[in-house]
Parts: C-alpha cells; sequence; structure tokens
C-alpha cells in the first residue's frame, strides 16, 4: 500500500465524514417552529439508537447468551435511571462473566 | 457557570472516552490485519471519529479500492449523521456562533449525539468542547495504542468490550421510553423494523447505513404524524 494511496484514502474518508455532519449544523442555525419537523426530529434520536442497538447487540460478543443476558442488565439497570457508565459497564461485566465462565 | 458546564462535559465524555478507547484497539489491531500501517490507523481515526465508517473504509483500503467507492462507502454507512446534526442543530444554544457550530459539527457521533440529546438544557460551547475532546483521545489513543501492540488485550476482554457502547444507547433509550407511550411506541417500531431488515429475504442484503436511515425517517415520520408533540415543547 503507497503511502500516497494511503494519505489520499483517508483525505476522502475524514472530508466525506466531516461534510455529512457540519452541512445540517450550518444550514439549520435557527429554531425551527414546524410542529410536525419539531415532533420528527423529537423521535430521531430515540428510533436511531434503538435501530443500531436491536438486533446487533446480540452479537455484539463472543457469546450470544452473555450478549442477551449483558443486553438485559442493561436494560434493567436504565428502566432505573442508572447512569451511562453504569449501564455500559453493568452489561460488559455481565458479557464477561458470562465467557469467562464459558458459557 | 463556565466551569460548570466543562465539569459536566468531562463527566459525560469520560466515560465515551473509556469505551471508545477499549473499541478502537480492536480497530487499530483490524487495521494493521489489512496491511494499513500503525500511523495511518493512527490518522483515521484521529480525523474521521467514527466506527462503522472507518472500518468499513479500511476493508476497501484493503483491496485497493477506489477512492471514488471509499467515498460512496463513507457517505452510506455515515448518512445518519446528517439526520443527527439536523436534531443537534436545534439543540446548540440558539445564539451558538457559526465557527462554533462548526467545530461541533465534528463531534458528532452515535454516543456524543446520544449524551448530547439525553440533556435536559440546550447545548452551550463550552459543555459540547469538554464533552467531544476526552472521546477524540479515546478514540485516536486506542487506535495507537491497538496498532502498534497487536494482540495485547485477552480475547475474552475484548469481546465482552464489544458490549458496552450498545449498553449506553440502551441508557438514552430506556428512561424516556418509561415516561411516554409515544417514545415507547417509537422504540418498539424501530426495533421490529430493525429486526426485519436484518432477517427478512432480500431486503437483509441492504447496507446496514441504509437500513438505518431509511427506518429513521419512516419510523420518526409515523410518530411525529400520529402523536405530535405539544406546541412550543422543547425539543429535547
Amino acid at each position: 500500500m503507497s503511502n500516497g494511496y494511503i494519505f489520499a484514502s483517508i483525505a476522502a474518508m475524514a472530508l466525506t465524514t466531516y461534510f455529512i455532519r457540519m452541512l445540517p449544523m450550518a444550514i439549520f442555525r435557527k429554531k425551527i417552529e414546524n410542529r410536525w419537523i419539531r415532533s420528527f426530529l423529537y423521535y430521531v434520536p430515540y428510533v436511531v439508537l434503538s435501530a443500531m442497538t436491536f438486533p446487533a447487540i446480540f452479537s455484539s460478543t463472543g457469546s450470544t447468551l452473555g450478549a442477551s443476558l449483558g443486553c438485559a442488565v442493561a436494560i434493567m439497570l436504565a428502566y432505573f435511571n442508572k447512569g451511562l457508565l453504569t449501564v455500559a459497564v453493568g452489561a460488559a461485566a455481565m458479557a464477561f462473566i458470562v465467557q469467562f465462565a464459558g458459557m | 457557570m463556565k466551569l460548570e458546564e466543562i465539569k459536566e462535559g468531562i463527566k459525560d465524555g469520560l466515560p465515551i472516552a473509556l469505551g471508545y478507547f477499549s473499541v478502537s484497539v480492536a480497530f487499530g489491531v483490524s487495521s494493521v490485519g489489512a496491511k494499513v500501517p500503525w500511523w495511518g490507523a493512527t490518522l483515521i481515526s484521529l480525523t474521521n471519529l467514527t466506527s462503522a465508517g472507518q472500518k468499513a473504509g479500511v476493508d476497501v483500503m484493503a483491496v485497493g479500492g477506489s477512492i471514488l467507492l471509499i467515498v460512496l462507502t463513507t457517505l452510506i454507512i455515515n448518512m445518519r449523521y446528517f439526520l443527527m446534526g439536523v436534531s443537534m442543530s436545534q439543540k446548540v444554544e440558539e445564539r451558538m456562533p457559526v465557527w462554533q457550530r462548526l467545530l461541533v459539527a465534528f463531534g458528532i457521533t452515535d454516543e456524543i449525539y446520544a449524551v448530547s440529546m439525553g440533556k435536559k438544557h440546550d447545548l452551550t460551547a463550552c459543555y459540547m468542547a469538554a464533552l467531544i475532546i476526552p472521546p477524540i483521545f479515546g478514540w485516536t489513543g486506542g487506535t495507537l495504542l491497538g496498532s502498534v501492540a497487536t494482540n495485547f488485550m485477552p480475547a475474552v476482554l475484548a469481546d465482552a468490550m464489544g458490549i458496552a457502547l450498545y449498553g449506553m444507547f440502551i441508557a438514552v433509550i430506556i428512561p424516556p421510553s418509561k415516561e411516554s407511550k409515544k417514545v415507547l411506541s417509537a422504540v418498539v417500531m424501530a426495533i421490529l423494523l430493525s429486526v426485519m431488515f436484518t432477517y427478512a429475504p432480500y431486503i437483509k442484503n441492504l447496507e446496514t447505513g441504509w437500513a438505518v436511515i431509511i427506518i429513521t425517517i419512516v419510523v420518526s415520520s409515523v410518530a411525529a404524524t400520529l402523536f405530535p408533540v405539544k406546541e412550543g415543547a422543547d425539543i429535547e
């Protein structure tokens, strides 16, 4: 792999990614008043994150059982309003225990 | 006040940085496996700050694909950031100057976006800077470590780390779903469609990046039409 190709590829990836992120931030500088659009945007975070998490979370570790139990722990901790770190570590700890036990 | 914002940002940014660190070690290891040198992998992480898009880009580089293909792949996988950027543009303080908005834009990742949207208040530049900078270090540092010292982490530990970032997403989704039937309905619709896009014949072949975009547009449109938020209510 030549250095020229590596630099060109990295520049292409970085510029494309930044362009996608920058465009809406540059365009929508005023609060949007339209009720439907505001409602749409209200739901976007929950929908995006749900779609990205399920069902992908079940294959996110070496074992499906570990991932499933880790997911259950995460949902339980989140249900009781535990913080991001607690939920993330709880899920990973559960997945680790299951895998370490060789299940 | 500003010091408070910075403290709050760092407090929220550190867990993301830790999660990124472990995930990016794996990215570093796999990049070297794909014949990208350690400095290339590190530079990719520093300039892209995204997981799936980088992985796909490196996969194309590994087979010597064209720059156009790299651009298209990155575009499809990262297109969701456009939608996130629109809602982020509404969540930052209205008086935030353009140059600060353009800097904040660099930090729109799934996790930073998730944390930002979970805030009850509008986002200030100080808070966003403090939220974004630790993850940049975590992501880039992990990649550097992973690419220079491959295989130093026990596989079982690295494996278990894979679920950590999903755990953060769950922490954002669940509390509002408990409070609001409208949010819960949107979440359930999104999950059902996502399962369909993963397993149903034919459509399962669609690039994950496209599936997420389609699901987001369809479900958010349906939810906005069936359950519009109150007039004048703040977008949270």
